[in-house]
């Protein structure tokens, strides 16, 4: 067993009180640590059971992948027109957002969008819950960097008021997220599989939820 | 309420019908074929065009790629459902400006209109832009259709019928 008071007291030609100092200040900065690693836990809330920025990091760019490919971008368009097709050019018929994301007058997602996929080609995608976010949350990813994106997607102000819980759910669980490994005849899916982009979200969570930095594109 | 597995009671234009169709035969199809209601027409087949536009439950769906079984127990309105003697504001103002060309569209950009104006009493050019770009006119009565829809406006907020 380590007696670090007798390692301390016991150093050749050191004064006593040198030891009370570096024990005095080893304890400071223990305290310290663990101060700011309280204030971040309660800023973001995940469980950091392997808290490893690399790790987050590199999950985060997986995940990057999938949010930016078009069946997670187009709903999250840079403007307040959706986006279309494995090229997300700007929805056909001049479909607008709306205030509550469900587009406007004549124009209303589910006027054309049915609760399931049509077949054939160019035939309206479809899902019960299809729409954009609303105006007051819109919840970009079109032009974001991993860097910014991963602090939006913790920004409770930003994220549609999720809690790391409810983002894990609502990448797990949540129907809209889930249509976008079913697509309608002719699009693509997103470059991982729904199985993987749940795991990639848990270990980037897990890790740490640290954003990738900022110069990364 | 379904009374057999294709036997379904539909609510068009304030009557009620019974309709013995598979449950996702779309919509027009029913209105058109089975109903005989022909004023709503068939454009493209994928949403694209605006001709087949009626009104489910107050909403300016496509009838093309909407299936039947989605309107169970719902409110559909046609054109023909629109008012009973011609006499909607839009209808008056389309007449008035001699709107139609072929007119193949027509009926569907007036279901359109009829939802903005439901929901916006006095629409700008923007608004206007907004409601009917996904309605697609071939003749190019786009400029006669605006300034229909600026009358029906004015029509419905003066509270006048004419006919």
């Amino acid at each position: 067993m380590i007696n670090l008071k007798k390692i301390l007291l016991g150093l050749p030609r050191w004064p006593k009180r040198y030891g009370y100092l570096i024990a005095a200040t080893i304890a400071f900065f223990t305290l310290l640590n663990i101060a700011a690693f309280k204030s971040m836990s309660r800023s973001v809330q995940p469980s950091f059971s392997k808290r490893d920025s690399v790790m987050s990091k590199k999950a985060f760019l997986q995940v990057y992948k999938v949010l930016m490919s078009p069946r997670c971008m187009n709903c999250h368009p840079a403007g307040d027109i959706p986006l279309q097709g494995d090229d997300s050019h700007l929805h056909l018929q001049g479909v607008k957002r709306g205030p509550d994301g469900t587009g406007l007058y004549a124009l209303k997602c589910s006027n054309c969008h049915q609760t399931h996929n049509l077949p054939g080609l160019h035939m309206p995608p479809g899902n019960p819950k299809w729409r954009l976010p609303p105006a007051n949350m819109k919840m970009v990813f079109q032009g974001r960097t991993p860097h910014q994106l991963a602090l939006q997607l913790l920004d409770k102000k930003k994220n549609g008021g999720k809690s790391i819980k409810a983002l894990i759910d609502h990448v797990t669980k949540d129907s809209l997220v889930l249509g976008g490994w079913t697509p309608a005849d002719g699009l693509s899916k997103p470059p991982l599989s729904h199985k993987e982009f749940v795991n990639a979200f848990n270990e980037w969570i897990n890790h740490g939820a640290i954003s990738p930095d900022p110069e990364r594109k | 309420m379904p009374v057999t597995d294709n036997n379904y009671s539909l609510y068009i234009n304030h009557k009620k019908l019974s309709v013995d169709v598979p449950p996702d035969m779309p919509l027009l199809w029913v209105i058109r074929d089975i109903i005989g209601l022909t004023g709503t027409k068939f454009g493209c087949g994928m949403a694209q065009c605006g001709a087949c536009t009626i009104h489910l439950d107050g909403e300016a769906v496509r009838s093309c790629v909407t299936p039947v079984s989605r309107a169970f127990d719902k409110q559909i309105i046609t054109i023909e459902g629109l008012s009973a003697d011609g006499s909607h504001p839009l209808q008056q103002a389309w007449a008035e400006v001699n709107v139609p060309q072929c007119g193949y569209c027509q009926a569907g950009q007036i279901m359109s209109a009829a939802v903005l104006l439901r929901e916006n009493a006095e629409p700008t050019e923007q608004d206007i832009d907004d409601a009917m770009s996904g309605n697609i006119c071939r003749c190019g009565t786009y400029l006669r259709i605006r300034k229909a829809i600026h009358l029906a406006a004015a029509i419905q907020r003066s509270g006048v019928r004419q006919l």
